[in-house]
């Protein structure tokens, strides 16, 4: 019976990076679609979330029947309640691409009212924890899981930077206020995504050690 | 009461609810073995055990086959006495005092560590009443009203008198094997242990009989200490407070039950535990 539920927790982990890729790919297109003005593309991302809505279930319903039948303990029982945390985080990542492909269509073919740097290396930043996160969780690594959560203070301050840029822009003159408040949402939305990804690596540290810890980064 | 929450190193933890508090409370301890070590001529059975039992708390042990839980279990209440060749070494105190004290009349500590087999054991052919109070027979008691009281009590505390009051003097195997079982447990409860050890005292039952004995256990807990060996590591995760895993005849580790299901300490725990071994 061991031997059948190291399939089904090995099943349950490819689900899980699959799901991710599919997270990963749907925040890269967002930003794509901001830098391109791409409207079709943009309304692909929101209607290709209900895949990524439905692998979580998908994956949580696995979880819940290997719980039922299983009864799994220690180490295992700690994976199944990491797995059900981070398939959570990954779906609401996936809610901020969409998200963001709803602002892409909001936005139009107005001009932007900055040049596409901070945005894009935000993003850029966001995906790459979220590789780390699950490159860490693949090989049960709690020590790069701390490390990590590091990254999101960077995050953060080019999150600040790019508000108060935009809130200049806004003072400067008023008539861009909409245009500037999309993308102030835009970089929200990708602070928030790398505000997830440690909540990943928080699971990832429990299911490691057994230990709950919150805001790594900003207590150590 | 509300368990305190506390950050240490960034790690919320848990600390002093009354329900830890009492694993470190050494005035808490209702009996505990000293480097026990029980012999059967040149094999060992167990060995060096040091292992403290917390007051109205249920202590599962668990461990592989042949790993020493039932020999520990049975040194307990110097039921070894009765095994020729077997060497019983290091320590059992019951409430700070040594049971193996040459003093000390082994009839008396059976009486206040009891014990429940893996099997009902009813004598069969004795009615339901003088099953339960056979042990007070034993040593002599025949007034009426007395074992008419004690019998009420042990059956009501075995969740059973609802069940015979009306057939008490009908033959302890009319009952069921759930029924049977928990006349046992009322038998051992008659003669008011302040130990009660159970072996497996479900293995032999359908899941609706186990279900009552769990409940029965829980229920007991807050009148005696119980210690339980169990094959099922789910029973042992429902009804105890605090687990202990032997191996080899060797205790490997022992905690608070939660702990040691979620995340156990040594290796061979978790391995146990989660079916890689065993």
């Amino acid at each position: 019976m061991r031997a059948a539920f190291n399939i089904h927790l090995a099943d349950l982990q490819q689900d899980l990076f699959t799901m991710a890729e599919m997270v990963t790919t749907a925040v890269n297109k967002s930003i794509t679609a901001l830098k391109n003005r791409d409207m079709e593309g943009a309304r692909q991302i929101k209607s290709d979330d209900i895949f990524i809505n439905n692998k979580r279930w998908e994956i949580e319903e696995k979880c819940i029947s290997l719980i039922a039948t299983q009864q799994p303990v220690a180490t295992d029982l700690r994976e199944l309640i990491a797995v059900q945390n981070i398939i959570t985080e990954l779906e609401r990542m996936g809610d901020y691409a969409s998200g963001i492909a709803g602002i892409v269509l909001k936005l139009g073919d107005v001009p932007l009212v900055k040049p596409l740097i901070d945005i894009p290396r935000m993003a850029e930043m966001a995906v790459e924890m979220l590789n780390r996160s699950l490159k860490a969780y693949a090989e049960r690594d709690d020590k790069s899981a701390r490390l990590i959560c590091e990254q999101d203070d960077h995050i953060d301050e080019l999150y600040h930077q790019v508000y108060r840029e935009l809130l200049s822009i806004m003072i400067e003159n008023p008539k861009t206020i909409t245009t500037s408040t999309y993308l102030i949402w835009v970089s929200h939305n990708l602070e928030r995504i790398a505000d997830r990804v440690t909540n990943i690596c928080e699971r990832i540290i429990f299911l490691v050690t057994g230990e709950m810890v919150e805001n790594v980064a900003k207590y150590e | 009461m509300e368990p305190d929450i506390v950050r240490e190193n960034n790690t919320l933890k848990q600390t002093t609810t009354e329900h830890n508090k009492s694993f470190t409370d050494e005035s808490e301890i209702r009996m505990q073995t000293r480097n026990l070590s029980v012999h059967y001529g040149s094999a060992i059975g167990v060995q060096d055990v040091t292992l403290p039992v917390y007051n109205n708390k249920v202590t599962a042990l668990i461990g592989p086959s042949g790993c020493g839980k039932t020999t520990y279990l049975r040194a307990l209440n110097r039921m070894h006495d009765l095994t020729r060749g077997t060497i019983v070494s290091g320590e059992v105190l019951l409430d700070g005092k040594n049971i193996y004290d040459p003093s000390i009349d082994p009839v008396i500590i059976r009486r206040r560590v009891g014990m429940v087999f893996q099997k009902p054991t009813p004598f069969p052919t004795m009615s339901i009443f003088d099953n339960v109070v056979a042990g007070l027979k034993l040593v002599g008691i025949r007034n009426k009203n007395l074992l008419n009281d004690v019998n009420e009590r042990a059956l009501r505390q075995a969740a059973l008198f609802d069940e015979v009051k009306d057939r008490l003097d009908k033959p302890a195997t009319s009952l069921s094997g759930g029924q049977q079982q928990r006349l046992s447990i009322a038998r051992a409860l008659a003669v008011e242990p302040e130990v009660l050890l159970m072996d497996e005292p479900t293995s032999s039952l359908d899941p609706q009989s186990t279900n009552r004995i769990e409940e029965l256990i829980h229920t007991l807990k807050e009148q005696v200490t119980i210690i339980i060996v169990t094959h099922n590591m789910q029973q042992a995760g429902r009804v105890s407070d605090q687990t202990a895993f032997f191996y080899v005849g060797n205790l490997v580790e022992t905690g608070e039950t939660k702990t040691i299901f979620t995340n156990p300490k040594e290796s061979r725990t978790e391995d146990y535990i989660s079916g890689r071994f065993g």
